[in-house]
């Protein structure tokens, strides 16, 4: 739950914000343009850059696409394109999947989250392309 | 919508809330082609309303992955607190550049993601070692998968 401040020293805290934004901001402008929460450059960027575990840059990850996710609804909203039934409708059988996901992370190796993670990327890659 | 349409998009929306929960992606990458497929939305508006419902989803997220000790609450109000620029951007972006390109660019940058990953996953202490250090980032230099 720390914010990179309690043991670094001050040098490496001056990095380490820079860092943040960068994933910040290109984080925001895919949920802007994609409709997603920007997981996809979250995690790996926490993991490469701050040596996040597998584990950790996945609820970090999440906490941030709480924030993330709202900006970028309440900016769609604006055009007019969020459809509330819709997206309430995706929204309580996703809940209960993030419970189940949730709960079988915590059971596997972090290899086998980030091996998960990568056919995520590949997959998702390829429907784009295709 | 049909039964199967119904089916279709309760068991893509669950799988999308499984996958955030299992690799913390907010699960709007199986969201939104859910609303496309089954809910004839077009892929404007099911991206739009699927951040509805990530947001719900990412909630539910956080409150177990707190539990288990895995929110670095710190950073997490950062990145978030630092994204309205990019938020903004890219939907001014979406509804000014193609389709097509905006899916290629995504496309290229997972694959480029995927790549540096799967050099952890090969090599953990070498490629993390050297991704960390690069960084700045002193706490964690040897921490492995």
């Amino acid at each position: 739950m720390s914010a990179g401040s309690d043991a670094a020293p001050r040098g490496a805290t001056r990095r380490r914000i820079p860092r943040l934004a960068v994933i910040a901001t290109a984080a925001g402008a895919f949920a802007g343009l994609f409709g997603v929460g920007g997981g996809t450059i979250i995690v790996p960027l926490l993991a490469l850059w701050f040596g996040y575990s597998q584990r950790e840059a996945t609820g970090t990850s999440l906490a941030a696409i709480v924030v993330i996710g709202a900006l970028g609804a309440a900016a769609q909203a604006v055009y007019g394109n969020v459809d509330v039934w819709h997206g309430v409708l995706v929204a309580l059988p996703g809940m209960a999947g993030v419970l189940a996901g949730t709960a079988v992370q915590q059971r596997l190796p972090e290899r086998a989250v980030a091996a998960a993670f990568i056919v995520l990327l590949l997959g998702s890659a390829a429907v784009l392309i295709l | 919508m049909h039964a199967v349409d119904w089916i279709g998009l309760l068991v893509l929306a669950f799988a999308g809330g499984m996958t955030g929960g299992l690799l913390g992606v907010g699960g709007a990458v199986l969201f939104v082609p859910a609303l496309v497929v089954f809910a004839d939305q077009s892929q404007l508006g099911a991206e739009a309303s699927s951040l509805l419902a990530m947001v719900l989803v990412s909630l539910v997220g956080t409150w177990r992955q707190a539990g288990y000790g895995n929110v670095r609450m710190g950073d997490a109000i950062v990145i978030g607190l630092l994204s309205p620029l990019g938020v903004l951007g890219g939907v001014v972006l979406a509804n000014a550049v193609s389709e097509r390109t905006l899916e290629l660019s995504f496309a290229a940058v997972q694959l480029y993601f995927a790549a540096r990953l799967a050099r952890i996953v090969a090599f953990p202490r070498t490629a993390r070692s050297a991704s960390v250090q690069s960084s700045g980032d002193p706490r964690r230099p040897d921490r492995g998968p």
